[in-house]
């Protein structure tokens, strides 16, 4: 049976792990490369990477951690954050990374998922969406607006619209993420995820908002997402892959087991 | 020296990098004297059918392939490199290799999500030399919208769930082909590759 997914994300900036809350007041945390082993060896099921250098340098630092990520571990792992371009797309790609995932630069030029789904294949291509929830009107009409830059833009984007729009487009999944449960550990906006999941055919991770395991459970049961996203709740030491594991198969949650 | 087939068709770099993690020397390469005369010939790849055929018969490697299986060197496919094997796919309406008998079908329309992303188990129907010592509880990274379906029950070495129940790893003879990423399937997946890595070609 297929095995809902947990998926460790890394914040990475000038190739160091880093935590905000709600995008704010980063603090370094960690190697990636070291995090992602202890990660991969406590039987994760995939690792995204999200690059929130700014820098140029900072880009170069970002092919160099997902080079050695991938002579590391051998799961599949995502990379997002500053990929503008199909080049940068094939940057990522050849230095090891199984997926790119594009946010705020295909909210301004939509393009570039059919063109990276053209020439990488859909399942190369990961939309991430941050949404944030709004007052329903005409041209929000799910209630959930796309926001870019880290959530200070608003889009005026219908959030569901531009996931089935995302899914014609060629995205092989999508990551939501949920701009008010970001950082908080209070749990995943399931109206939202539930909401694009059964919306969409594609693939949905569930991000923003994980604290505890039945937070896990909650988004998978509830809101039917396939994968969901954590951060702080093992970064920080709560709890480890094996126990969220052990929680959710008790629960009757189908998740692989750590060999 | 293990042959990795280039056609251009996606992440061939961590096969690669499996390989010599396991201390394995390998190759990727498209030119035809160095995949005739490697000891074993990986065959993986990700994306279309009709785009990775066009570009295996510009290259002349249809024919290569053919005489690898042919001369009995251990040949293994990968994801797309399970389906393009096969006679022929729905992707496209493909004409394929015919290296086993059968074809690559699209999963019918059951209201799960496509692709088949994720981790799933695999049943064996029968013990493969490259399977030897997988713990049955192991699970294995998929990533794919067609599945083999092959002409002959006897080529399918295990099957696996989804909707329906479809091969997910085939062999016959020298060729032996897994639907999922041995290569992104954490320590099970390398077993697979270091057994292969082993394998004489004999079942």
């Amino acid at each position: 049976m297929l095995s809902k997914r947990i998926i460790v994300c890394l914040d990475v900036r000038d190739g160091k792990t880093t935590k905000g809350i709600r995008f704010k007041g980063n603090v370094d945390i960690g190697d990636p490369v070291e995090m992602a082993k202890k990660y991969y060896e406590q039987g994760v099921d995939e690792l995204v990477f999200y690059d929130i250098t700014a820098s140029a340098e900072g880009r170069d630092i970002m092919v160099d951690v997902v080079d050695r990520v991938a002579r590391n571990i051998f799961i599949p792992f995502s990379v997002g954050g500053g990929i503008r371009s199909t080049q940068d797309m094939h940057r990522i790609l050849d230095a090891g990374a199984e997926k790119i995932s594009v946010n705020s630069a295909a909210v301004l030029n939509p393009k570039i998922i059919s063109e990276g789904a053209a020439l990488f294949g859909s399942q190369c291509i990961v939309l991430g969406m941050d949404a944030k929830k709004v007052h329903k009107s005409e041209r929000i009409p799910s209630g959930y607006e796309v926001v870019i830059n880290g959530g200070r833009t608003y889009m005026g984007m219908d959030a569901l619209e531009w996931a089935k729009r995302a899914e014609d487009l060629g995205a092989g999944e999508i990551c939501l993420n949920s701009i008010d449960a970001d950082g908080t550990t209070d749990g995943y906006e399931l109206e939202l995820t539930g909401l694009i999941s059964s919306s969409v055919s594609i693939p949905v991770i569930a991000s923003g908002g994980a604290g505890k395991p039945e937070h896990l459970k909650e988004v998978f049961v509830e809101a039917g997402a396939d994968a969901a996203l954590i951060a702080s709740m093992v970064h920080y030491g709560w709890y480890t892959i094996p126990q969220i594991k052990s929680f959710l198969k008790d629960q009757g949650i189908p998740v692989r087991e750590v060999i | 020296m293990i042959a990795i087939v280039n056609y251009e068709a996606g992440n061939l770099t961590s096969v690669s990098r499996a390989l010599s993690h396991l201390g394995l020397v390998s190759k990727i390469t498209d030119k035809h004297d160095e995949i005739l005369g490697a000891d074993r010939v990986i065959f993986p790849g990700v994306g279309a059918a009709g785009k990775a055929m066009q570009i295996i018969k510009e290259k002349g490697l249809d024919n290569i392939l053919l005489e690898v299986v042919k001369r009995g060197t251990p040949f293994l496919g990968i994801c797309l490199g399970t389906q393009i094997i096969l006679d022929e796919s729905e992707e496209g309406n493909t004409e394929c290799l015919g290296l086993i008998k059968g074809k690559a079908r699209r999963f019918p329309n059951l209201g799960l999500k496509i692709p088949h992303m994720g981790w799933n188990n695999i049943e064996l129907l029968r013990m493969h030399p490259v399977f030897k010592g997988i713990d049955g509880r192991a699970q294995f990274y998929f990533v794919h919208s067609f599945y083999p379906e092959t002409q002959d029950n006897k080529s399918v070495v295990a099957r696996t769930d989804y909707g329906i129940t479809f091969a997910s790893v085939i062999a016959n003879g020298n060729i032996v082909a897994t639907q999922f990423h041995p290569e992104k399937s954490g320590k099970e997946g390398l077993k697979i590759l270091y057994n292969f890595s082993k394998w004489d070609g004999m079942e």
